[in-house]
């Protein structure tokens, strides 16, 4: 009997211990999210997003726009973007959904070719169930095949996406990508001017179906200067650019090709245009940012993340509108919230900071690939995008090397090689690339495609040669 | 152990184990015949004049494997063998055609007799694709923890017929071992039959104590060979391969493994424990083992992944075969058909050849990967001459095959597109890039062979974006060349 009551106590005793050590370790992990608020809960407050005002209709935009670009899968953990051919988990997409709408969340970008063309049908069933007055639908006229330059299926694809996205007007439509194409003016004019369908979007928005027009640019910058000199005759309502602690001044140099952001921007302020911010992570790379810098990061502020600071870095600019994420998972959202429930803004001095970490990135000399997908599918099969991202990640792991006979690089090699048929099957490595360029003008980033395969192919190859 | 080590050795795709393990391949004796290595036939024909056909019981992983079906038979039914007398015609028949086959140059007939063959052939065609997979399990655990420790290998049938001929084998072999024991080892293997005649002189022995034989019988009934004749006292020693089951069962202890009856039965020999008396048996031949081991869509929409057609062998007039081979003729004459060398092959590049008249025997195609410059691994791990060993720096020399062109295949002709993926990649430089029509400034560039630079490790023939059929790929030589 007295031997019972002894264990009942020290059981309780343990408990109670038990419970206090759960309770410590809590607490932390909760303080990442947000600090004002109470410390038993992880997730971001309701009613604290930050919004910024449209100057032309007035209405509030919330800061997180969300992107629905790489949607979750059934049975992956790889987005509907990776996962091309998983299927899409309609169930998350709304649950997600619902809970960004819930936090303030009313922007979502889409567009018709998005997930293999299924992003606007499964937006459009999550949008669906909420009133049409809670959200603000961005969808973009996608006609970069030339069988679409057509005007008759110009019209059929802004039509096909009303009925896709189950709606009767579209609150922000984009002349989608301006500034690609092997010769950027040409194409624009190829799918916009020649076949009337610019007139036709601008006939749009006066009878009110398009509420908002505007373009988004990558690319050609004399596309871009040119659509703004012309904005007294079109009135752009809006921009979307790529824009982030890396690309603001940055860009030109790891690509010659390419505008650094603090130019783009600073056109948009002159011209009082708001500006839409694609890319503020570019495709997660800044949130996957090389050891050495995720330490300085964090030693800066150990209980944020390392994402969070590029989207504090987007959205301290006054005349942007809205920062999209393509957020696949609840975890993305969840952080993102975070960030901008409400935004804190950068200091100068933080902004010198991230400065400094993007001066050491670009050092690293990793491919400027998103793993957008723009360039796929390529017609010899190859997965482009996979492979400059396995090249980056061992970049930034340090595991590319070629400094032969050390202990250190046959782990590397290893590293490199097992992991090379790991993410990509060998039929689609770069040694199968043959230099057609038909990637090379559907890329954002206007990166060299067949160019950087040979050369990882060729670094592939040495490494293989030398075992030791 | 032997087994157990060999079967290791036949199952690994790494190319690590043939460091430690490949000599177990060549104290075959068939291997070591075919080598001329003989160092290793001496003391394989000096091992059995001493202790018998200790061979068959110890080194040779074919007959292990068949004690390993007999044994699980024993379990369920005890007693089960009876003596039969010894099929001397067979023996010597099938003796003489192996012979005859090896000297003729028929090696369907070697290959099929060889038991080392056989055993390499069942391994690598029914258990390796099991250990592949179980490997891939582990590398897909390696993958969710971000290890590198395991990779995953494809497994593919590299061809039918051989996949039949193992099957049959050991079916075959199983039922026999099943109900008989030793029945192969007893009739068919010729490399029993001339160890079984060597093993009549052998210095130790089985010998049957007639004075205290009581004729029970229960060494026959346990003898998987088949051999002991109890009723006259006698063991057919051409057949027995000591491997001491009879010693262990017999309850007078009138059975005794030691030197010939005739000189011994004199002296008064001390009783030694039978299991003592095998362990001997054991470690006598573990070190006599260890003595002699020295197309494009238009893009709509973003991502996706285009089909990628399978590639489908050329058909090449002159079969390839690993530099080191010297000559398809060296191949044919010195090849067992183990499969050793398709079953390491990390290049998928080596498969049984489907010819008939070098059936089994490997032959190389490109359709999965080509022969890599770094790669010397068949030849490393070859236990007959049929690949001799040639170090990296020999092989970029060794012309095996030279590079065709096939004009109506290559897209620069048929699409207008630029290309020189060949080129690109070839390791010797033996391909340039020339106008299809050199008057047209706008003229496609196809590719150009130099065959006296190709070594026809085929490269070109592996990244020719032509599916299925490459537009360029590689026509063996019958002679292999250094140049």
């Amino acid at each position: 009997m007295t031997e019972d009551t002894h264990n009942d106590i020290s059981r309780r005793a343990f408990l109670k211990s038990l419970g206090a050590g759960v309770a410590a370790a809590t607490v932390p992990l909760v303080a990442g999210c947000d600090q004002t608020e109470s410390e038993a809960s992880t997730e971001p407050a309701v009613g604290k997003m930050t919004y910024r005002k449209n100057p032309k209709t007035g209405e509030m935009v919330s800061l997180l726009g969300y992107g629905m670009m790489r949607l979750p899968t059934k049975d992956s953990n790889a987005s509907a973007r990776e996962d091309g051919d998983a299927e899409i988990d309609q169930d998350m997409v709304n649950r997600q959904v619902d809970y960004a709408i819930e936090h303030g969340v009313n922007y979502f970008d889409t567009s018709p070719a998005y997930c293999k063309g299924r992003s606007e049908h499964c937006t459009g069933i999550a949008l669906s169930r909420h009133k049409r007055e809670e959200f603000f639908i961005a969808t973009k006229l996608s006609n970069f095949s030339p069988d679409t330059w057509s005007h008759e299926a110009g019209v059929e694809m802004f039509q096909n996406s009303l009925r896709e996205l189950q709606v009767d007007y579209i609150d922000y439509m984009l002349l989608h990508g301006i500034g690609m194409g092997d010769d950027g003016m040409a194409t624009y004019r190829s799918r916009y001017v020649d076949n009337g369908i610019l007139d036709y979007l601008l006939e749009q928005r006066e009878k009110g179906t398009i509420r908002n027009l505007g373009f988004s640019y990558h690319g050609d910058i004399a596309v871009f200067d040119y659509l703004l000199s012309k904005h007294d005759q079109y009135h752009w309502d809006f921009v979307q650019i790529e824009l982030n602690y890396l690309d603001w001044q940055h860009a030109k140099e790891i690509n010659e090709r390419n505008t650094n952001a603090e130019y783009l921007y600073g056109e948009l302020v002159k011209r009082n245009i708001p500006a839409v911010i694609m890319e503020p992570l570019l495709g997660g790379r800044l949130s996957n940012l090389p050891d050495p810098l995720v330490k300085r990061l964090k030693s800066r502020d150990n209980e944020h993340s390392v994402a969070s600071w590029a989207f504090r870095y987007a959205g301290t600019f006054p005349n942007v509108l809205t920062v999209l994420s393509g957020m696949t998972f609840m975890e993305h959202l969840k952080d993102n919230l975070c960030t901008y429930c409400p935004l804190v803004p950068l200091s100068d001095e933080e902004m010198h900071f991230l400065e400094g970490i993007a001066t050491d990135l670009v050092s690293y000399d990793t491919i400027p690939c998103n793993d957008c997908k723009y360039c796929m599918p390529c017609p010899y099969g190859i997965d482009i995008p996979a492979i400059f991202v396995h090249f980056n990640k061992c970049l930034s792991e340090g595991n590319v090397s070629q400094n032969y006979g050390s202990d250190e690089y046959r782990r590397q090699r290893r590293a490199f090689l097992v992991g090379y048929d790991r993410s990509v099957p060998r039929l689609r490595q770069a040694d199968h690339c043959i230099g057609c360029g038909h990637c090379e003008p559907h890329c954002p980033q206007r990166i060299r495609i067949p160019q950087e395969l040979f050369r990882i192919s060729q670094y592939v190859e040495d490494i293989k040669q030398h075992k030791h | 152990m032997v087994m157990v080590l060999i079967t290791l050795l036949l199952l690994d795709f790494s190319g690590t184990l043939h460091h430690y393990l490949g000599w177990l391949s060549e104290i075959q004796l068939i291997p070591a015949l075919l080598s001329l290595n003989l160092v290793i036939v001496a003391a394989l024909v000096i091992l059995t004049l001493v202790f018998g056909r200790i061979y068959c019981s110890v080194i040779c992983p074919l007959g292990i494997m068949q004690d390993l079906f007999s044994w699980v038979a024993g379990k369920r039914k005890k007693n089960r063998f009876t003596y039969s007398p010894e099929r001397r015609v067979l023996r010597l028949i099938l003796l003489g055609a192996f012979i005859g086959a090896l000297a003729a140059g028929i090696h369907l007939v070697v290959a099929l007799l060889a038991p080392y063959s056989s055993y390499g052939r069942i391994v690598t065609n029914l258990f390796q694709p099991l250990y592949i997979w179980g490997n891939n399990v582990l590398a897909k655990i390696a993958e969710h923890y971000e290890s590198y420790a395991f990779y995953s290998v494809d497994v593919w049938m590299k061809s039918i017929i051989t996949f039949v001929v193992a099957s049959l084998t050991f079916i075959i072999l199983g039922v026999l071992a099943w109900r008989n024991g030793r029945t192969y080892c007893n009739t068919i293997c010729p490399v029993g039959t001339v160890l079984g005649y060597l093993a009549k002189f052998s210095l130790l022995k089985v010998n049957i104590d007639e004075n205290r034989c009581t004729s029970c019988g229960l060494c026959a009934r346990n003898c998987k060979a088949s051999c002991i004749d109890s009723k006259n006292h006698k063991v057919d020693y051409s057949r027995c391969v000591t491997c001491g089951n009879c010693i262990s069962r017999c309850n007078t202890g009138a059975l005794k493994y030691g030197i010939s009856r005739k000189k011994s039965e004199d002296k008064a020999s001390p009783t030694t424990e039978p299991d003592t008396v095998r362990r001997a048996v054991m470690i006598g031949g573990a070190i006599a083992v260890a003595d002699a081991a020295l197309a494009q869509v238009n893009k709509k929409v973003d991502g996706g992944l285009a089909k990628i057609k399978d590639k489908v062998a050329p058909e090449r007039k002159t079969p390839l075969t690993p530099p080191g081979s010297k000559s398809a003729r060296n191949m044919a004459n010195l090849c067992t058909a183990c499969q050793l060398c398709v079953a390491q092959c990390p290049n998928g590049v080596l498969r049984p050849s489907n010819n008939p008249s070098t059936l089994m025997q490997p032959v190389m195609s490109y359709e999965r990967g080509y022969c890599r410059p770094e790669c010397n691994r068949c030849s490393q791990i070859c236990p007959t001459d049929a690949i001799r060993r040639i170090k990296h720096s020999e092989k970029s020399s060794i012309q095996i095959g030279h590079a065709v062109w096939i004009k109506k295949n290559c897209l620069p002709v048929v699409f207008g597109t630029s290309c020189g993926n060949c080129a690109r990649h070839c390791p010797s430089g033996a391909i340039q890039m020339v106008p299809l029509d050199e008057t047209d400034d706008n003229s496609p560039f196809v590719p150009a062979v130099n065959t006296e630079k190709c070594i026809g490790c085929g490269a070109c023939e592996y990244v020719c974006p032509s599916r299925p059929f490459s537009a360029i790929y590689v026509e063996g030589h019958e002679q292999h060349k250094t140049i």
